[in-house]
């Protein structure tokens, strides 16, 4: 019996997580409702720098929305997106029951229960809607250790819409990077709902650049890369899409984005994949992590 | 600050200088993508309309369903661009102004310039602050669309901005 003992012990060993609807459902009501506190304070921060008055006034009016909204516990935005889903599951626990299920039913509580916009349609062609805002784009990816993280982020199609993806060549190098950054925010213009936070993924391949342009909308305003060269990348880019002029909400000034978030993995000897994502002023998410003995947190 | 209501006159939309703020008070109908398409698929049917569009101001928004106490939901503008394709139909009939976000195309900007029409934007992903000024709204045609429904608002001191020539070139 030895052997059926180790699986005993196994099974024993590894904490029991079981996914929680009402979790993602928090979540999806928490992130429309409520701008995360780093991309708040850089709006206040902009509105301070900002010397053209049409600007300023409509940065006070980004902030005065945001405030409302929060208040109410309604959504900043009428477009409360598509909600994309970010698993980080510790492969030290012991998943029991449908993680993709209880996304699609925290989703479907939120946004069918919390009077949201269902804004997902069931087929691209086909378009009819699905009623309840799913399926969720759910990304899942495995960590060391035994926690879990899930982060919900909706996102609406105004600045999806806008965002670009290049396969640049090697000889196109930092600044075929760049233009391509510009060139990108410039097509956006007004359209994106700026001022912009600018997810850059750069390398990988054609799927992983988009997803490093995504994960980068997630990560925090005020702390750069840790690698110096793409810490120099982000502060130069973030210099001059701020010289394009456009503006808060298109109408002209200093503020076009609040930050330029760059995210880069080794890539092919041939290649260099470029993704831009643009996230508009409503840049939303919120997380909560579980731990094991502890469940959930949400992360303010 | 210079007031619209509708139904407008060529002389109101003269008027509005560009990049100029106004405030719209009265009726505005909303259209997104999907009532559009079936405005332009009825009109190709030779059907009639279920709104008269003929001298009244189209707002694009598709707005977050009303919570108990609320006039309606959250409803900021949408990218008018999506629109374009359709709209030269919408101004050959009579609707003489648009509220939304973002760039037009030239055929677009030459039909308004054909009609007489008017292009306004207002501010993107606001959309508490924005549905504070809608006073009324009542679903008038293709409630199956949901928040692509034609609704028709009464708004009071509604916000919105002539764009000028750099906002709307590429």
């Amino acid at each position: 019996m030895g052997r059926r003992r180790m699986l005993c012990i196994s099974r024993n060993k590894y904490p029991k997580f079981i996914p929680d609807p009402e979790v993602v459902k928090e979540l999806c009501l928490r992130a429309v409702s409520r701008l995360p506190a780093d991309v708040r304070r850089a709006l206040e921060a902009a509105r301070e720098r900002e010397e053209d008055p049409v600007a300023k006034r409509t940065l006070g009016l980004i902030l005065e929305n945001a405030r409302l909204a929060a208040e109410r516990g309604r959504p900043l935005c009428q477009d409360t997106g598509v909600a994309v889903v970010f698993v980080e599951l510790g492969q030290e626990v012991r998943l029991v029951g449908d993680l993709e299920a209880a996304v699609n039913e925290g989703v479907r509580r939120a946004y069918v229960g919390g009077y949201l916009r269902r804004s997902v349609v069931a087929d691209p062609l086909l378009r009819e809607n699905t009623r309840d805002n799913t399926p969720a784009v759910l990304h899942v990816e495995l960590r060391p250790g035994d926690e879990v993280k899930i982060t919900v982020m909706p996102k609406g199609i105004g600045s999806e819409n806008m965002s670009r993806l290049a396969m640049l060549k090697p000889a196109d190098g930092r600044k075929g990077v760049i233009n391509f950054v510009l060139e990108t925010v410039a097509r956006a213009g007004p359209n994106a709902c700026p001022p912009l936070v600018v997810g850059v993924g750069v390398g990988g391949t054609m799927e992983r650049a988009a997803y490093l342009a995504k994960k980068a909308l997630l990560r925090r305003l005020d702390e750069p890369n840790p690698r110096p060269h793409l810490r120099e990348l982000e502060e130069e880019l973030f210099e001059r899409v701020n010289e394009l002029g456009i503006g808060p909400e298109g109408l002209g000034g200093r503020t076009t984005a609040l930050a330029v978030l760059v995210e880069a993995f080794p890539t092919h000897i041939g290649g260099l994949p470029v993704a831009v994502n643009l996230g508009c002023h409503a840049a939303r998410h919120a997380t909560a992590v579980w731990r094991p003995g502890r469940g959930w947190e949400v992360q303010a | 600050m210079k007031v619209l209501r509708a139904p407008l006159t060529d002389e109101d939309i003269r008027a509005v200088a560009e990049g100029e703020e106004v405030l719209i008070s009265g009726v505005m109908y909303t259209a997104r993508d999907a009532a559009h398409r079936r405005l332009a698929e009825a009109a190709a049917r030779g059907e009639d309309w279920p709104v008269d569009l003929k001298g009244q101001i189209l707002y694009y928004t598709g707005p977050c369903p009303a919570a108990p106490g609320e006039v309606i939901g959250p409803a900021g503008p949408t990218t008018s661009g999506r629109m374009d394709p359709y709209t030269p139909l919408l101004l050959s009939r009579g609707l003489k102004a648009m509220v939304g976000k973002g760039r037009r195309s030239k055929e677009v900007l030459a039909a308004m310039e054909k009609y007489g029409a008017l292009y306004l934007v207002t501010y993107g992903g606001l959309g508490v602050l924005l549905a504070d000024r809608i006073k009324r709204a009542e679903v008038v045609a293709y409630p199956d669309l949901g928040p692509e429904a034609i609704f028709r608002l009464e708004v009071e001191n509604f916000p919105a901005i002539r764009p000028t020539a750099s906002y709307l070139q590429r």
